[in-house]
């Protein structure tokens, strides 16, 4: 089954995303993975939906004010996710390329990025990286992190990700 | 009893925080009076439930705490300063958010341990102490034990979505 890929980004407001539901669901567009955020102020949501094509999608979300948006038909993807979760924490003085150096080293070490945050706050940089590491890596990928970390005057931290079942 | 002057909180990206402390010799006239100076300046700072040297622009291993009418807190042990503490036992492991005063613009969830024993030192007379505490008192010691190691609360947040943009109250 196919799916449709959707970014909607814009200046934030109240109602995008009451605008952004209420307009898929009118053409049968099922909300199924969605995510979010404000940044720096600017509205951006990423989702997946099903049961609608690429043109009716576009053509619901074409009217929305002040967003722009866009739609795609995506091949259902494998969900499932291999190796070990852990959190990498970076702070430091902004500069640029950290968030390249960073991820250049996870990658090296066959780490996936499955979620990532970044904030500048004055001149303080912060990236949160949750990685899905191969089992076994994650002393190599330290040690490596710590040299980048060096270069770039930045800390960094791996740890293994928390993840409590109740 | 040493008169606290209030000291410039120095924030992030300042290498002090990220560096690991000294410890001290507490009975020195320096750490007496950067005890003071922690407590002074902790108590002019709004909110302010523990303030660390480094903070203070000190690499050392001295903090001051008091938790005393935090809603979060259960057991208390007043204003105090204690120079290179240990924790040597942590229990209970449970997430909270937290806020720092070096990070001002962002609070994380962080997990901390809800019960822990600390031995350190008393500013001053050098004798040991050995303190045992639980819910909020205990995550602030773990907090400032944490600056005096040269770490923030950002190098334990959950995950990429466990920061978050302080809230501003116009």
């Amino acid at each position: 089954m196919h799916e449709l890929a959707i970014t909607v980004i814009g200046p934030d407001r109240t109602g995008i995303v009451a605008d952004v539901a209420e307009a898929l669901a009118e053409v049968g567009a099922n909300l199924t993975d969605s995510t979010m955020t404000r940044l720096r102020g600017h509205f951006a949501m990423t989702l997946i939906c099903t049961g609608a094509g690429v043109e009716a999608a576009s053509l619901a979300l074409e009217p929305l004010d002040g967003v722009t948006t866009t739609v795609r038909e995506v091949s259902q993807a494998d969900a499932a996710t291999n190796g070990e979760p852990w959190v990498v924490s970076v702070h430091g003085a902004d500069r640029l390329g950290i968030v390249a150096a960073v991820a250049r080293v996870v990658a090296a070490e066959g780490g996936n990025i499955t979620d990532l945050s970044t904030r500048l706050t004055g001149t303080l940089y912060v990236l949160i990286a949750e990685i899905d590491l191969p089992a076994g890596a994650s002393e190599e990928l330290a040690e490596r992190l710590a040299v980048a970390g060096a270069e770039l005057g930045v800390e960094v931290t791996l740890r293994p990700a928390e993840s409590e079942l109740l | 009893m040493t008169e606290g002057r209030v000291r410039p909180v120095v924030t992030a990206p300042a290498a002090v925080l990220s560096t690991v402390g000294a410890e001290v010799d507490p009975t020195s006239p320096e750490v007496v009076q950067l005890a003071a100076d922690l407590v002074a300046t902790m108590r002019v700072s709004p909110g302010c439930v523990g303030l660390a040297a480094p903070q203070v622009g000190v690499g050392v291993q001295v903090f001051a705490v008091d938790v005393t009418g935090h809603p979060k807190a259960v057991t208390t042990h007043g204003a105090f300063v204690l120079c290179n503490a240990k924790i040597v036992e942590a229990s209970r492991w449970k997430a909270g958010r937290e806020g720092c005063m070096s990070v001002p613009d962002l609070t994380g969830d962080v997990k901390r341990a809800g019960r822990v024993m600390v031995e350190a030192v008393a500013p001053g007379t050098g004798e040991p102490v050995t303190l045992s505490t639980d819910a909020f008192e205990a995550r602030a010691l773990q907090h400032e034990i944490d600056h005096c190691a040269g770490k923030l609360f950002l190098d334990r947040v959950a995950g990429a979505h466990a920061i978050y943009q302080r809230r501003v109250y116009l």
